[in-house]
């Protein structure tokens, strides 16, 4: 535990934890052998070996850290400071839901600041806070790349698209009761937080083909296309001559 | 006539299960790749050079040209690197690409890797799209067993190597040399150039790191030749790109049209404004450290020169519409904070600099400015600008001072009036203002 001597940088200090119990810190050794083997140089494994960490632990532990360390000859103070620098790499252990609203400028004018309000005042929690039952952490994210399905919401980093304070809070209740939850665009459920971070360290759960390919904003151009070649055939500009060349076989 | 979209990278998105391999080969993939192989790589940089590609990530430099900074083959290894860490506020392209037919950018990783003699590349994907990164790993072993990727590829004689790398939330990670050192296993923290990753880049080998988008443009320019794209766009900005538009208009999303197209044009694609009693008042065109436009610039070619003649950057296409009912200094406190939040903090002016800026934005968004501020605020920038390390401390002013210079006004009011007064944020809302029952 934290004594006087030790350095407090206004963070909570992190709780002591046990050492891996053995048949846990095998598999943990024949999964980082097989994340160190992708690389040319060993420490580009870190950051896959990081959210390993969280596979097992939810979040980046003290004896993590020194796994990290003894794995790739660095020291855990070299371990530690890459881990805080990434958000994703949680401090303390984190909800088996990470629930994470786009509040940057775009999402936040088109409802993501009334979600935010909404869902964190109907959770009790702030930013990077945990619900008592330890189901649902909440995160303030910024912009993750779908714009154009705004308001997002992201559950354990699966895209839930245009998104409301009711939906939202529809989410997390089905999230903690247990009820089958399905991204907008992802897989067909939403895993839980040490599965996803699993995944991130680069081993497949399988479920890529799960899901659809694109959702309709994806498609709103191409629609417009479509219907554009579909009307005008005969004005067909070098453009279009130049896409008909391209797909020649699937032009109408 | 209006310019026409050009469905190309996005042209089968709507086919059942696009992102497969076989969807892929259904729709020419792997033909380039297999053309490739049989040419000298010195005619694929050539040919990439003679179609005018340049850079989909932002900075628009020759993607050809960068092949060819390459020093001599030494024996040693060359890398690819594909930056898919896409996190700028407003993008939204590259990930719907690798959601949707990541193949496109799996094959333009091969050709890429021939052309430049690398045996392993890397793609470098943000943390925070798990079903993307699903989707690329997929794609990758989908590569490996059809013998695209793996020894001896299609009985060339060519091997190639690919590692799809997960990144952990960081923007800063998008800027390559950042990326580089994340790749390595370190802190996000850009790199001092020279020497550029062409000389010194991952492990300090000669690396070349490219955006998806550009990657996955190789395989069509190919296939139908540089001439094919060069005739696309215009003279000096070349071929097609996707156009992302997301906010405040009918149809927000994905529109792929030849470079130079107007806002204009792209609007009336997407079904005008959202509410068209509502009149445009600023827009991003490349992202949020693309300085902003207004009404007035709808009728300027997006391509690379017609942006910057009009004072902002084409970057990334990410084109963020805000109608008449957002506050502009609420809009640019929220980018601000983000600036601040995802600062490295390796060099002064960005680190201190934009946790400056953010204390008086949030003053003037609160209506509680002083006098100053404004000139306060330009100044600051005026200290960040050209000085910071690296791009994203440049971003981080292009937000505010094309905002004071088109509305000035309402920074000044920010001495007074908090901006959810001007402009009540219920009104800019894609849904009605819910009554909150905790």
């Amino acid at each position: 535990m934290n004594t006087d001597s030790d350095p407090n940088y206004g963070v909570v200090p992190l709780p002591d934890t046990e050492p891996y119990p053995d048949d846990v810190m095998a598999a943990l050794r024949v999964d980082a052998a097989l994340i160190v083997a992708r690389y040319p140089r060993e420490r580009s494994a870190l950051l896959p070996l990081l959210h390993l960490v969280q596979s097992v632990d939810g979040y980046v532990s003290p004896r993590g850290i020194d796994l990290c360390a003894d794995l790739l000859g660095l020291t855990g103070a070299e371990v530690s400071g890459v881990a805080t620098f990434y958000t994703q790499y949680k401090r303390h252990p984190n909800g088996q839901y990470t629930i994470g609203v786009c509040t940057n400028t775009l999402c936040a004018i088109m409802g993501g600041d009334e979600i935010w309000a909404s869902v964190s005042e109907y959770l009790g929690i702030g930013h990077d806070e945990t619900t008592a039952d330890g189901l649902v952490t909440l995160e303030r994210i910024e912009c993750n790349a779908a714009c154009d399905y705004a308001p997002v919401v992201m559950a354990n980093w699966e895209f839930f698209d245009n998104h409301t304070p009711t939906s939202t809070k529809a989410l997390v209740d089905d999230l903690r009761s247990g009820a089958p939850v399905a991204p907008t665009r992802g897989a067909s459920r939403v895993c839980s937080f040490k599965e996803v971070s699993r995944v991130l360290a680069g081993f497949h759960d399988g479920l890529a083909d799960e899901g659809i390919g694109a959702g309709p904003a994806s498609l709103a151009g191409l629609n417009v296309a479509r219907a554009n070649q579909a009307s005008q055939p005969a004005q067909a500009s070098k453009v279009t001559r130049a896409t008909q060349a391209m797909d020649g076989k699937t032009t109408k | 006539m209006s310019t026409q979209l050009t469905p190309i990278l996005t042209r089968f998105w709507d086919d059942s299960q696009s992102w497969t391999l076989a969807t892929y080969e259904k729709h020419d993939g792997y033909k380039a790749l297999k053309k490739a192989l049989t040419m000298p790589p010195a005619d694929l940089v050539q040919l990439t050079k003679d179609s005018g590609l340049r850079g989909r990530g932002g900075a628009g430099f020759p993607t050809g040209m960068k092949w060819g900074f390459l020093p001599p083959p030494d024996g040693g290894p060359r890398y690819l690197v594909v930056n898919a860490d896409e996190s700028e506020p407003g993008t939204c392209k590259d990930i719907p690409l690798m959601m949707a037919a990541p193949q496109f950018l799996i094959e333009g990783v091969a050709i890429t890797s021939f052309a430049i003699g690398c045996d392993h590349a890397f793609i470098y994907v943000r943390g925070e799209v798990v079903h993307v990164y699903r989707r690329l790993l997929r794609a990758v072993e989908e590569a490996y067993a059809a013998g695209y990727l793996g020894e001896n590829i299609l009985g060339s004689g060519f091997n190639l190597n690919v590692t799809v790398h997960a990144g952990a939330g960081a923007y800063i990670c998008g800027e390559e040399t950042a990326l580089l050192d994340s790749l390595e296993g370190r802190r996000g923290q850009p790199r001092l150039k020279p020497p550029f990753p062409a000389v010194a880049g991952l492990y300090a080998r000669p690396t070349v790191v490219n955006n998806v988008e550009s990657i996955a443009s190789v395989p069509p320019i190919l296939l139908e030749g540089a001439e094919w794209f060069a005739k696309m766009g215009t003279e000096k900005s070349t071929g097609f790109g996707i156009f992302s538009l997301s906010g405040h208009v009918a149809h927000p999303g994905q529109y792929e049209a030849p470079l130079g197209i107007t806002l204009r044009e792209l609007l009336e694609m997407a079904g005008g404004m959202r509410d068209p009693s509502k009149r445009l008042k600023f827009w991003t065109p490349g992202g949020s450290s693309t300085p902003m436009f207004t009404d007035k610039h709808l009728d300027v070619p997006l391509d690379f020169e017609s942006v910057a003649a009009a004072g902002s950057m084409l970057g990334t296409r990410a084109l963020q519409i805000f109608d008449e009912t957002v506050s502009v200094v609420r809009a640019v406190s929220r980018w601000t904070d983000f600036y601040a939040g995802e600062s490295c903090g390796k060099c002064t002016p960005c680190r201190e600099g934009t946790f400056w800026l953010k204390q008086i934005m949030e003053r003037l968004e609160h209506g509680e400015g002083t006098q100053d501020d404004v000139d306060k605020l330009l100044d600051i920038c005026g200290n960040i600008l050209g000085r910071a390390f690296c791009p994203l401390g440049d971003g981080a002013t292009s937000c505010i001072t094309s905002a004071v210079q088109y509305f000035r006004e309402e920074f000044e009011a920010g001495m007074h009036t908090p901006a959810a007064e001007l402009f009540p944020p219920a009104a800019s809302m894609l849904f009605a203002k819910e009554t909150v029952s905790a």
